[in-house]
């Protein structure tokens, strides 16, 4: 089995697909001794999680209550983008019908608290309970739209998705005496508990929650994209008939990742529930959905910091516009028409900016930003020669170390295709 | 570059931030309690208020010209002196008539820009959204732009003040009204599938009993075709068809059923029933498709009245000269309720004295029928009046009914005055 995993490892290597994190060194030590490098990478990545999760938690005793909601709702949509960047970076399957997961979450969640607090539970047990639902539930949705991806590709697979999105208002029509029609399905209040109650308000512990749920979901992505299933996602998308030479079998693995990227938008759509204490069809909207293709285009397709950039983005991005528009004291209709709509054009203006511009998106501005100054301390060892050539396989460096002003010119002879697939650093 | 390294450093930093949170959270500024003494929202000069309202997305063209009458209003009134003193700064706040929206504008509203109250927040699933949000911090949260019941809870929600005649009134006044006049007919409901349809039914079967009502048939707004639900009722052969619905289904029912060749009778709720409005979606058949149209009021909505005569010019002065129809009537209406509780709440107004001021039953409103707010309703009116469509025109006529302890009578419309230009005074 091991020996198998190589080999897709190198060929994922050579096409080019993996040139940022597969380096030849990693792979001739995994070669040697398969055991070591997923355990030491696991730790690692654990560690850097722990790390960023405890930096968010402190980061709530900066914020105001406001803030801290707006965080709150970041970590929640962080959830579904991190599971969307994976889709779509790594195994190249576009879904539109991502809020509908999270819809599915979200009603999961509903239907699972009421029960329970019907049943008496209360706390942290029924907190549980509703999250056990809203994963069974978007994973159950996500594995039957994962078997569909595994038949369809490209516009096809676009337009099953979008389906989805579009008939779930008349789905909770049908289903109203359990999903409530348009009015959607509300539960008990959630407050924060009584040990801490003195010290933080409840927007911080709502988004104290909301970090924990993002936290658990980011890194699981991550151990995923990092693990065999990753590897072969990433083998599947390069060259699917490659793929299956050697060994992968792509449609299960497509069914997979469908499924792990339902079950992280299904426990954003339940921590918006837990958040507002509400689920209805109003909330995902196809325009919502087509917002979480834009945070993750906008950030970065298959990086994680990315799907997290962009879900900031989505959340804060209205709010500064709106405040934008009160500001620049507007005549009065025209400030009403432009409220609503003004953010809709901005985010249009900034994909197509980034679209154009830095495929890459945000991770990718970033990710050239740390290169530069990386190569500024150590100048000689990344000695690319400006302009000329190289092989993909054999570049110790990523694409992306280029030099930023050498970089229009050689790359737009070369495919760029695979560079938003880039993982990380 | 070590990613081992970066991942050291960030569990440092992590580590680091962790005790820095700990001493943070000693002086933390999201801490509970710290708030100022102060009412917000009220200055020595300004009382600002805020809404939610839907100015784009699925509901916009029915209900945004809404705020822009209360602001008109507002200014008016400011150019007025204001109240006590105090002029009206009204946040009108887009959030689509999505629920989700709905939660962060109002967050916005009371945590960034520090409203002294929610005034008038549009719609049952959006406003069902806040309305615990608005209880546990014990904001006032009035005049609820909604016939849904559930406003009307002053045990649970004692904070939140209902608007609209609730549609349990709305559906026993039309259908009271129909067993009046049209005795015998057979009397059939079109309702919206939420509670608007449901509560709308259990009042028609209030007046008329539970076997009263020939045929019920459900709709769906995210569905622009009733032809199924018209025959249905159109082969159960309806005489007077009762509408739950909003204005554009309104119009949708009557174009279907005149497609078919059917002309039955129409009894709508206010919600659905503006003829303006009605007008714009049929078209040049307005005129005869309205023809006798019933629908229930409880604004001053009457062509000659004083009331739609100041509305008319401050709609002229204030708001650019807009389409004046039930929607500015409503909008002003609603602005002027407001303006009376602010001076009845005296001259340094807070949040407790307000909400006194609606429960002391003191306040008359502009309504046709006397205002019923108590400590025990939160119901502004218990009742509403008739007005029919003749020759283009939707006018009020000699009838009005009140539901009391679940009994409907028939009771004389009482129309408020106008006086002091329409500027209420302490």
């Amino acid at each position: 089995m091991s020996e198998h995993d190589t080999r897709v490892d190198a060929g994922a290597a050579t096409s080019g697909a993996d040139a940022a994190t597969a380096t030849p060194a990693v792979d001739a030590g995994s070669a040697v001794r398969p055991e070591r490098r997923p355990r030491a990478s696991t730790r690692r990545l654990l560690l850097t999680a722990a790390g960023l999760t405890v930096l968010a938690i402190a980061g709530t005793f900066l914020l105001d209550p406001y803030r801290n909601y707006q965080l709150a709702l970041i970590a929640a949509y962080f959830c579904a983008t991190a599971g969307l960047t994976l889709l779509i970076g790594l195994t190249g399957q576009l879904s539109l019908g991502h809020a509908a997961l999270m819809a599915a979450g979200g009603y999961g969640y509903a239907i699972t608290t009421n029960a329970a607090t019907e049943a008496g539970i209360e706390g942290a047990a029924r907190f549980g309970l509703g999250m056990l639902g809203a994963v069974a539930v978007s994973a159950a949705l996500g594995l039957a739209l994962g078997l569909a991806a595994a038949r369809l590709r490209g516009p096809y697979l676009a337009g099953v998705t979008l389906v989805l999105v579009i008939a779930l208002p008349a789905f909770a029509a049908v289903f109203a005496p359990v999903l409530g029609g348009d009015q959607g399905v509300r539960i008990a209040f959630d407050g924060v508990p009584e040990a801490l109650r003195a010290l933080i308000a409840v927007e911080q512990w709502q988004a104290w929650v909301a970090i924990l749920v993002a936290a658990v979901c980011a890194t699981a992505l991550a151990l995923v994209r990092h693990g065999r299933l990753g590897l072969r996602m990433r083998a599947g998308h390069g060259d699917e008939t490659a793929a299956r030479l050697a060994g992968v079998a792509t449609g299960r693995v497509k069914v997979a990742a469908f499924a792990w990227s339902a079950v992280t938008a299904g426990a954003g759509g339940a921590v918006l529930c837990f958040v507002t204490q509400a689920v209805s069809p109003g909330a995902y909207t196809l325009a919502f959905s087509l917002l979480l293709v834009v945070a993750v285009v906008v950030g970065g397709l298959g990086s994680l910091g990315g799907a997290a950039s962009g879900s900031a983005i989505i959340v804060l991005l209205p709010w500064a516009v709106g405040a934008l528009t009160a500001a620049l004291d507007l005549p009065a209709d025209l400030g009403q028409r432009l409220n609503g709509n003004l953010a809709v054009l901005v985010f249009g203006a900034i994909l197509i900016v980034v679209v154009a511009w830095r495929p890459a998106g945000l991770a990718g501005v970033a990710r050239r930003a740390v290169d530069a100054l990386a190569r500024r301390r150590r100048p000689r060892s990344a000695a690319v020669p400006a302009g000329g050539p190289r092989p993909a396989a054999s570049a110790p460096e990523p694409e992306a170390s280029t030099e930023p002003e050498a970089s229009t010119a050689p790359e737009a002879s070369a495919p760029r295709t695979t560079e938003p697939t880039h993982i990380e650093r | 570059m070590s990613q081992h390294r970066t991942a050291r450093r960030l569990a440092g930093l992590g580590g680091a931030a962790g005790a820095t949170a700990l001493l943070l959270a000693l002086t933390a500024c999201s801490t509970p309690g710290a708030g100022a003494a102060d009412t917000p929202g009220v200055t020595d000069d300004t009382v600002t208020v805020g809404t939610h309202h839907p100015l784009t997305g699925p509901a916009a063209a029915g209900y945004s010209t809404i705020s822009a009458a209360t602001k008109a209003y507002f200014d008016y009134v400011n150019d007025q002196g204001g109240i006590n003193g105090r002029t009206i700064e009204y946040l009108v706040k887009d959030d689509g008539y999505n629920p989700a929206n709905t939660q962060t504008v109002v967050r916005e509203l009371v945590q960034e820009d520090e409203v002294f109250a929610i005034l008038n927040g549009l719609g049952t699933p959006t406003h069902s959204a806040v309305l615990d949000y608005l209880d546990q911090n014990a904001v006032p949260d009035l005049f609820v732009a909604s016939g849904s019941t559930s406003w009307n809870d002053p045990e649970t929600y004692p904070m939140t003040f209902a608007f609209n005649v609730d549609y349990v009134v709305e559906g026993a006044v039309l259908a009271q009204y129909a067993a009046d006049e049209h005795p015998g007919a057979k009397v059939c409901v079109l309702g919206q599938d939420d509670d608007f349809g449901e509560e709308f039914l259990e009042g028609v079967e209030l007046a008329l009993g539970v076997g009263g009502v020939a045929e019920v048939q459900e709709y769906s707004v995210s569905n622009q075709d009733v032809s199924a639900q018209i025959g249905a009722m159109q082969a159960a052969g309806c005489e007077i068809n009762m509408l739950a619905t909003v204005n554009g289904f309104s119009a949708l029912a009557i174009g279907t059923a005149a497609k078919l060749g059917w002309f039955p009778m129409w009894f709508s709720s206010s919600s659905g029933g503006d003829y303006p409005t009605l007008a714009g979606f049929l078209g040049e058949a307005a005129p005869q498709l309205l023809q006798g149209f019933v629908s229930a009021n409880y604004l001053p909505f009457g062509p000659d009245g004083e009331w739609v005569e100041l509305f008319r010019q401050i709609n002229d002065d204030y708001n650019g000269g807009a389409d004046f129809d039930g929607n500015t009537v409503y909008g002003m209406s609603v602005g002027y309720l407001f303006a009376e509780a602010l001076a009845a709440a005296g001259d340094d107004p807070t949040r407790e004295a307000l909400v006194a001021a609606l429960e002391s039953g003191d306040l008359a409103g502009n309504g046709i029928l006397p205002l019923g707010f108590s400590k025990t309703s939160h119901a502004a009116w218990n009742g509403a009046g008739i007005t029919i469509v003749d020759a283009g025109v939707q006018d009020f006529v000699d009838a009005a009914y009140e539901v009391e302890g679940g009994e409907v009578s028939a009771v004389d419309p009482a129309p408020v005055p106008l006086e002091n230009a329409g500027v209420p005074a302490a």
